[in-house]
């Protein structure tokens, strides 16, 4: 059974992402409808499993480390499988109903989309540096090509800037890579980390390197220039993808390695240059989100700011308590997952919003609020975690991050995160209120289908009912970054 | 689970479940809102009632669960949360039937009535929250939920005092999420109703608890418009009439000053407060607060801004009653709860009804029109007074409780800032009364409305008359068993003597 699943997690996607080359993108709508439900399947078959016998490795097709594949099922790998089956079935089922068919590049979307979809699990999967290179790399080719299926001239230039800055991410990763293979002669995290402290070699360069890549395809400020084109041009559903899920791939890398090697290699200046590097994401995020003209550059340019928060994890792991470094990692775990599916829904609701009224700009709101209503509340409750207030997930991460920052004596990070939800409140308001002005003429808008209206608003309902049920996802997540042992 | 243990929840989903089905009906179907509407409010009275029954005879109602590690989302229901269910669960009656006369042939009546009904579930969580963590829960779903009423008319200037308000109100929650966190840092998460629980802990972190207490008071501050932290609520006049009632007798002033007592009465205790060296600056605020509120609504030639400023300086009483230390003071403060919030409403209910009928928003334009609308103006009379204290009304039972408390607890400063609100009171409602009775009316209204035979609407006369009759009732029975009183003065032996 396991071998089924495990296999299933990866090669499922592989097979519909072959299936679908083939195909129109019409036709390739109902198959892939009907693969997003196996691939759930899937996952949720492996979360059973691993509540029923813990957390285990696993040697793809029966062979070890390290000649094998090795994968690393743990509760937190888990959390992102799910979190990537639901956010992905979303927009995947989003994107068959409002992607224009006629299109002929459209057709090039659901094979990226499956490719994506196999690349992700592969890198929560992945306990081993160089695979999870490669699933960082096939993730940043298929998200610029979704980007680019956009189409329009703007989607290519913002693709094009995308690749050029993820690749220069991936060298500096892939120096850092090479600096440890040649240090240990191994790639397996675990067995770097065990070496690491029985020879006391100082690995600060290369971690620092690996990090300073993924800082880079995480979009942290001041790295942050590329994504807002990039997500605010694409088309909807392949905006909730990219912003909820992609940048959180890079971003799961640094953590998982900080986690790992950061206690020897890692340094307090580093930490908090990282944090902040985060804090800067989050005050400079949210200001340029409010400037913002058009609705999707408002969404976009707000995952640079809560991206940011997501830094907090190194400062607030390095030389603290047992009990305060859980809680930081719980923190950012929930923000991730509330973030992911409050920024889907967002973007989808916005990208319904905008089919509405026919036009992206935040102005063109005006009066929607007394015909449109059902997508308007969608983004109005995704907003609601986004700022950080309860019952959201938003609001629990961030109630779990000001403890931890509070115990640890680093005081300021908690000044950041209560001004960070008070400027994420600015922009989000600022819709809110376009949304109330009663004085347009326009009193026609065109009614997206109810079940395109119905995908957000279940994202949304997701999000804001997350802060409710913490302790069992707490309780799955175990512990966290695992420190399992090695095989 | 029991079924009693239930209770809370039925309480608080009666106007969440309302508030949603109302949203999921179409505009159109406005007979059927208002009835889903005015069926919750009845029933969420009967549980409150029923509730209050029990909590009068020492039944605990409470259900909760762990949200994370450490902390409980706790509904409980004590004598002191009744006072707030009560208030909240009678006002949400009589105000839904006013604004279903006030927004008659109005756009975005489901919207509307969908957030004012969130808005009520959010009251009630605050007065059920057995914990900090659950009410900051309810505290900020009040804020949200109160946003898309401010704006409802979807003016600029609307609009404006929506940014304003947002602004003040979310600025305090992240104070109060500070405070909230930190305690829960020092003192884990501390269940309402046992008073004095902190005054257990180590020595060595009473630095921290002032600190904490400081930010707790600040961030509650801004709803209670505690001075300086009042500057939103004038501005927020520009919601609909209903709105303003609610927002001044029940929901988010009152929250903010709910919260100032459950913090200073339940989670620190009075006694400890004192201990701590905070209780008379406090005091000190409220009292200047009081006096400051006054003269500024004297000031003020539009009507529902004297109102709103008037808010300022009545809330305070109750944070004043606290500081007096003492069960009588405490029992002031408590039942001014209440009273102010029968008495403001019915003020508010009545400034809705001259703008409404008469197009009147101004004082100078209210000459005479006690005679074009008695009913209207008899209950504006009855709620003047009761603010300015005359006997038998509900504030004088306030303010006669205030002052004894205030010699009980050796603290005579407070009988003279009594007298001079008392004064200012007079000077700005005595006026009003004035124009509306003894002054001729002029030729022609601003905007003069006729419906039926009545003169306004039928819908948005009872209210307010019904609300005087309480007003009156409140201060004329406050001896009775059940009144607020005795209520108030129940709870305030309970801190004191066990």
């Amino acid at each position: 059974m396991t071998t089924w699943l495990m296999a299933g997690l990866l090669f499922t996607p592989l097979a519909w992402a072959a299936i679908t080359l083939l195909l129109s993108f019409r036709n390739g709508r109902w198959v892939s409808w009907l693969g997003m439900l196996v691939q759930v399947l899937v996952s949720v078959g492996v979360w059973l499993l691993v509540v029923d016998r813990g957390e285990f490795y696993h040697g793809l097709g029966g062979w070890d480390a390290p000649l094998g594949i090795e994968l690393r099922v743990d509760g937190l790998a888990i959390i992102f499988v799910l979190l990537t089956a639901t956010v992905a079935t979303a927009c995947g089922w989003h994107a068959g109903m409002y992607l224009d068919s006629d299109k002929p590049w459209q057709k090039h979307f659901w094979p990226l989309f499956w490719f994506l979809w196999a690349a992700l699990n592969s890198v929560w999967l992945s306990g081993d540096l160089f695979n999870l290179y490669v699933g960082l790399e096939v993730i940043t080719l298929t998200a610029v090509g979704l980007v680019a299926v956009g189409g329009q001239a703007d989607a290519l230039r913002a693709a094009l800037r995308y690749l050029l800055v993820a690749l220069v991410g991936s060298m500096a990763y892939l120096l850092g890579v090479a600096l440890v293979y040649g240090e240990f002669g191994v790639l397996s995290l675990a067995v770097v980390r065990e070496l690491q402290a029985e020879n006391g070699v100082g690995m600060t360069l290369p971690l620092a390197l690996m990090l300073g890549g993924l800082a880079v395809k995480s979009a942290l400020f001041p790295m942050h220039g590329w994504l807002p084109p990039a997500h605010g041009v694409a088309k909807s559903p392949v905006s909730g993808l990219m912003s909820g899920l992609v940048v959180k791939a890079s971003f799961y890398i640094a953590a998982r390695l900080w986690l790992e090697l950061g206690h020897e290699a890692g340094s307090l200046a580093l930490a908090q240059v990282l944090g902040v590097l985060g804090s800067a994401a989050v005050v400079w995020g949210s200001w340029l989100a409010l400037r913002q003209k058009k609705l999707k550059q408002v969404v976009a340019y707000s995952s640079v700011a809560q991206i940011g928060y997501l830094f907090l994890l190194f400062p607030l792991t390095l030389s603290v308590s047992e009990a305060v470094s859980l809680q930081a990692q719980q923190g950012v775990t929930l923000q991730v997952v509330s973030h992911a599916l409050a920024k889907g829904a967002m973007f989808l609701a916005a990208g319904n919003l905008i089919l509405s009224v026919r036009s992206g700009e935040v102005d063109a709101l005006a009066g929607v609020g007394r015909f449109l209503p059902f997508s308007l509340f969608s983004f109005g409750l995704a907003g609601v975690s986004l700022m950080g207030l309860p019952p959201s997930g938003g609001f629990a991460a961030k109630w779990l991050l000001l403890q931890a920052s509070l115990a640890s004596g680093q005081w300021w990070w908690a000044l950041v995160l209560l001004a960070g939800g008070l400027l994420s409140a600015l922009y989000v308001f600022r819709i809110y209120q376009a949304s109330f002005v009663q004085d347009s003429d326009l009193d026609e808008f065109y009614h997206p289908p109810r079940s395109l209206e119905l995908v957000p608003m279940i994202l949304a309902l997701l999000a804001l009912g997350l802060g409710l049920v913490v302790d069992p996802m707490l309780t799955l997540l175990g512990r966290p970054f695992g420190e399992g042992s090695v095989p | 689970m029991s079924l009693p243990s239930l209770l809370p929840l039925f309480a608080l989903l009666t106007s969440l479940v309302a508030s949603v089905v109302i949203f999921s009906l179409p505009e159109k179907s406005y007979r059927l809102q208002t009835t889903v509407n005015l069926v919750a409010a009845l029933l969420k009275m009967g549980l409150v009632a029923f509730m209050a029954w029990g909590v009068f005879h020492d039944t605990e109602y409470r259900i909760g669960f762990t949200v994370m590690p450490g902390v409980e989302f706790l509904l409980k229901a004590d004598a002191l949360s009744m006072i707030f269910a009560g208030l909240s669960a009678v006002l949400w009656f009589l105000t839904t039937l006013y604004a279903v006369g006030y927004l008659e042939h109005s756009p975005n009546r489901s919207r509307f009535f969908g957030f004012f009904s969130l808005c009520v579930a959010s009251t009630m969580g605050i007065a059920l929250a057995g914990n900090l963590f659950t009410f900051f829960l309810f505290y900020e779903m009040l804020t949200l939920s109160t946003y898309p009423l401010i704006v409802h008319r979807g003016t600029a200037q609307a609009l404006r005092a929506g940014r304003t308000y947002i602004f003040y109100t979310l600025t305090g929650g992240a104070v109060l999420l500070l405070g909230v966190a930190w305690m829960h840092g020092l003192a884990g998460g501390l269940e309402f109703g046992q008073a004095g629980q902190l005054g257990e802990t180590d020595p060595a972190l009473w630095d921290s608890l002032r600190i904490v207490f400081v930010i707790l008071i600040a961030g509650l501050g801004v709803k209670a418009a505690l001075f300086p932290l009042h500057g939103w609520l004038p501005q927020a006049m520009v919601a609909p009439a209903p709105v303003s009632a609610l927002l001044h007798a029940v929901a988010v002033v009152k929250a903010g000053a709910f919260g100032i007592v459950r913090v200073v009465f339940d989670l620190y205790g009075t006694e400890f407060t004192h201990e701590l060296g905070l209780l008379e600056p406090l005091g000190w605020l409220a009292a200047f607060t009081i006096l400051f509120g006054s003269v500024r609504a004297l000031m003020q030639s539009d009507l529902k801004r004297r109102l709103a400023y008037s808010t300022i300086s009545q809330i305070s009483y109750i944070i004043l009653g606290l500081t007096l230390l003492g069960p009588i003071g405490t029992a002031g403060g408590l039942v001014h709860l209440l009273h102010q919030g029968m008495m403001k409403i019915t003020l508010f209910f009545c400034a809705g009804n001259y703008a409404e009928t008469l197009g009147v928003h101004r004082i100078d334009e209210l000459d005479g029109a006690g005679r074009r609308m008695p009913g209207t103006s008899v209950a504006f009379t009855i709620g003047a007074f009761g603010m300015i204290g005359a006997p038998p009304l509900a504030g004088f039972i306030t303010k006669w409780t205030l002052g004894t408390g205030a010699l009980a607890a050796d603290m005579g400063w407070v009988i003279g800032v009594l007298l001079i609100s008392s004064l200012l009171n007079a000077a700005y409602f005595l006026p009003i009364i004035h124009r509306l009775w003894f002054r001729k009316a002029p030729n022609a209204w601003p905007e003069e409305q006729s419906w039926g035979r009545f003169e306004t609407k039928a819908l948005l006369l009872w209210p307010p008359v019904v609300t005087a009759v309480i007003t009156v009732l409140f201060g004329l029975l406050a001896a009775m068993q059940f009144s607020p009183l005795s209520w108030a003065e129940l709870i305030a032996s309970k801190e004191f003597w066990s």
